[in-house]
């Protein structure tokens, strides 16, 4: 028998991250393995390419209304800026804000912490129902499937995440989580799902949302406990503030007796005054709509109108962690408009399910390797080819493509063996560093002459990694001379 | 003006064709072209891949390669953009100033191949002659990173001979992104796929670009189809006059002469 080694004392690896097994930040494969999949699925590839294709170009209308839209978009950048350099500062103000006008607010580390809140908050309340407004906070801690193991029920009210719900699917949205469903298709959910649906229920829109409506009204009716997510948190008022298209959200802000708001610690913004640019930025990017139908806004209780308890949850889950990377922090000034997943050509293709997160698309991959530490999602900074169509609609201007590659870099360098990647780059880089050495490799390059025996092509099957390539694409071959070569020939090596 | 030709590690290995256009279409101009021995790769690659550490000495040999250089012209909108928006980052990371600020200062006088002719030296009519069906797609890197604009469009339509016919969604990526291609080669190619369906479309001879790097993952995926339409840089069309119809198929091997001319 061998001697058992003691384990090791834990040792601090820096702050928190997101942790494993609750929540929604981290998929079964990796991206290229679940892009297969998707990529063959002929009926995902139309339904994404429809619907991207249609909020890209209303966005693109509306923004182009907007003659100040650069100065806009650099004031959301600035004032989230300035927020998270005193996100302390700022959260504690909210806290006193929200107590002084009657809300109770709880501090979640993570999502376990939050999930256990919001299920003994409920429970307390001695329901076994909960509507909920379509929150992306809730779906990253896996909210659902907590309320639901306390014995439970959930109702998710916006129209796509009630899709998502009754079809025991997931969502692939941030802003139509469920994008990936054309509307026969949504048809067939409602009229399997939905107890006592009209049995000649088309897939007219109309229809749908009439069967939706009525299937959730008498859920609305009966609620005595909402859950929500927030957009914006304001720190001077308390004021928490929902956006949204439907008014399914506003039913539940106003109609439960209790309500129980889960916010990302990044949601919270200094004034009332800042709700001005954020309010413009965030539906002209999102929906595409100069302005969403239904803001809400509510701070603490007020006695006769709305919910008599709200509760506050505010949730960290590994933004703190976030917020110490100098680079990649710029990914908490998100204000999940969607913009970069519809103008994305790889969400495009892929879909959001291949992100294996709830937040898919560019913002996802560098939002859920961050949140989850890199080595959790490390595919993730490689599902782009860097076009840059992310960065330029985002209307907080995050760098996306900047943090992508440098959170490739964080997975690189965290590697404890080298890689074969590895160890082929590093050679690679001394060539790369050495004319003398670079030559050399360069007439290596020529043995391709070799294979491709007078062909214009190299073979189709070549060994891996080259196979990645050669699979779908001709590769040239090798010239007989590289063109500093012939040049020096011809000029001498002066020049 | 002398003007510094960097080939680029990709144009110099696999498309020396390329280089050799961006060399003879700046003679022609009326400029000296040198082409410093020394010169390798600006590092892109590495620091896209990640590998922003061993980038550094990459960068270190751009600089010393170049340095003294008046104008620096590459034929890539890619390995330009990451010149100007890179270079200096890794180096200024891995706390080496000197080089930053000398990276700095080179990028200050590089330039992509169409910013050089409209911006620098004030041409859009270089005397050109391609008397074929030619459609553009505008490379990420120069259309967003460099924002080179319509530079492109104006230089191939002094082209004598040129048919310019629109590609219908531009702007979108080929799919290329370098290790991405091979890292996420389904998805790369899904959107490669899309891409030849739009150049298809344009029923062009040739598809266009300045990025060689982008041009030889369109070809690659044309070539493989054989679809017939071929890619071609945008200085070989540029370099290219009555006298000497310079472009070949960027896939095909570049020459198989054992002499290359030189075109002056």
């Amino acid at each position: 028998m061998t001697a058992t080694v003691p384990p090791k004392a834990p040792t601090f690896l820096g702050l928190p991250t997101a942790p494993r097994g609750v929540g929604h930040l981290r998929g079964d494969q990796s991206f290229p393995d679940a892009a297969r999949g998707a990529l063959r699925d002929g009926q995902l590839r139309a339904n994404l390419g429809h619907a991207t294709t249609t909020i890209r170009n209303k966005r693109a209308r509306v923004v182009a209304e907007l003659p100040d839209w650069p100065q806009l978009r650099e004031a959301g950048r600035a004032l989230k800026a300035a927020t998270m350099a005193r996100l302390d500062d700022h959260l504690e103000e909210l806290e006193r804000q929200v107590i002084a006008r009657g809300g109770v607010v709880h501090w979640a580390r993570d999502a376990n912490e939050a999930n256990e809140i919001v299920t003994r908050l409920v429970l307390a309340t001695g329901t076994s129902e909960v509507v909920k407004v379509k929150s992306m906070a809730t779906q990253e801690i896996g909210l659902n499937e907590a309320l639901e193991a306390a014995g439970l029920d959930v109702f998710e009210t916006d129209l796509a995440e009630l899709i998502v719900q009754l079809g025991e699917d997931k969502p692939s949205h941030i802003l139509v989580p469920a994008i990936h469903k054309n509307r026969a298709e949504i048809r067939e959910i409602f009229a399997r799902t939905i107890p006592g649906v009209d049995p000649g229920l088309t897939d007219d829109p109309r229809q749908l949302a009439m069967a939706a409506r009525t299937h959730l009204r008498e859920r609305f009716l009966r609620a005595r406990v909402a859950v929500s997510g927030a957009n914006f948190g304001v720190a001077e008022t308390g004021t928490l503030t929902v956006v949204e298209s439907e008014g399914n959200g506003r039913m539940c802000l106003t109609l439960p007796e209790t309500l129980i708001t889960v916010m990302g610690i990044e949601k919270v913004v200094p004034t009332w005054r800042d709700l001005e640019v954020f309010l413009q930025l965030l539906p002209r990017s999102s929906t595409g709509e100069r302005m969403n139908p239904y803001t809400s806004t509510w701070a603490g209780v007020t006695p006769g109108d709305g919910p008599q308890e709200f509760h506050l949850v505010l949730l960290d889950n590994g933004r703190t962690a976030v917020l110490a990377d100098e680079v990649g922090r710029e990914a908490l000034h998100c204000i999940r408009c969607s913009a970069c997943l519809n103008v994305c050509p790889v969400y495009e293709r892929a879909g959001g399910h291949a992100y294996g997160s709830v937040y898919p698309g560019p913002i996802g991959a560098i939002l859920s390797p961050q949140l989850t530490g890199v080595e959790d999602n490390a595919s993730l900074p490689y599902a782009s080819s860097l076009c840059g169509a992310c960065y330029e609609v985002c209307p907080v201007a995050i760098d996306i493509p900047s943090i992508l590659v440098h959170l490739r870099a964080e997975h690189v360098e965290a590697q404890q063996k080298p890689t074969a990647e590895a160890i082929a780059f590093r050679g690679l880089a001394k060539a790369m560093s050495h004319p003398r050495l670079w030559h050399l490799a360069q007439r290596a390059s020529r043995l391709g002459r070799l294979i491709s025996r007078g062909r214009p092509t190299l073979p189709n099957v070549l060994p891996p990694p080259v196979s990645g390539w050669t699979r779908s694409r001709d590769l040239p071959t090798p010239p007989r001379e590289t063109f500093v070569e012939s040049w020096v020939r011809e000029h001498g090596s002066g020049s | 003006m002398e003007v510094a030709l960097f080939a680029t590690c990709l144009v110099d290995t696999l498309t020396p064709s390329v280089a050799r256009a961006t060399a003879s279409l700046l003679q022609r101009l009326g400029h000296r072209v040198v082409v410093p021995r020394d010169q390798a790769c600006c590092g892109q690659m590495h620091v896209n891949t990640g590998y922003r550490r061993e980038a550094v000495s990459i960068v270190a040999n751009h600089v010393r390669a170049f340095a003294g250089s008046e104008a620096i012209v590459a034929p890539s909108g890619s390995c330009v953009a990451s010149i100007h928006h890179q270079q200096a980052a890794v180096a200024r990371r891995a706390g080496d100033e000197g080089l930053a600020r000398a990276a700095e200062e080179l990028a200050g006088r590089t330039y992509e191949l169409s910013q050089f002719l409209v911006d620098v030296l004030g041409v859009t009519d270089v005397g050109a002659y391609y008397p074929h069906r030619v459609t553009y797609h505008p490379t990420c890197h120069s259309l967003r990173l460099l924002e080179v604009g319509d530079r492109p469009y104006q230089l191939l339509r002094a082209v004598r001979g040129l048919e310019l016919v629109e590609l219908p969604g531009a702007e979108q990526c080929c799919g290329f992104g370098g290790t991405f291609a091979i890292k996420n080669a389904d998805t790369s190619t899904a959107m490669l796929t899309d891409k030849m369906a739009n150049v298809l479309g344009t029923h062009a001879e040739v598809c266009t670009a300045g990025d060689a790097s982008c041009l030889m993952h369109i070809g690659g995926g044309l070539s493989r189809l054989r679809a017939g339409t071929r890619t071609v840089h945008l200085a070989e069309i540029l370099a290219s006059t009555e006298e000497a119809v310079e472009p070949q198929q960027t896939t095909k091997p570049s020459l198989p002469r054992a002499t290359p001319t030189v075109l002056a």
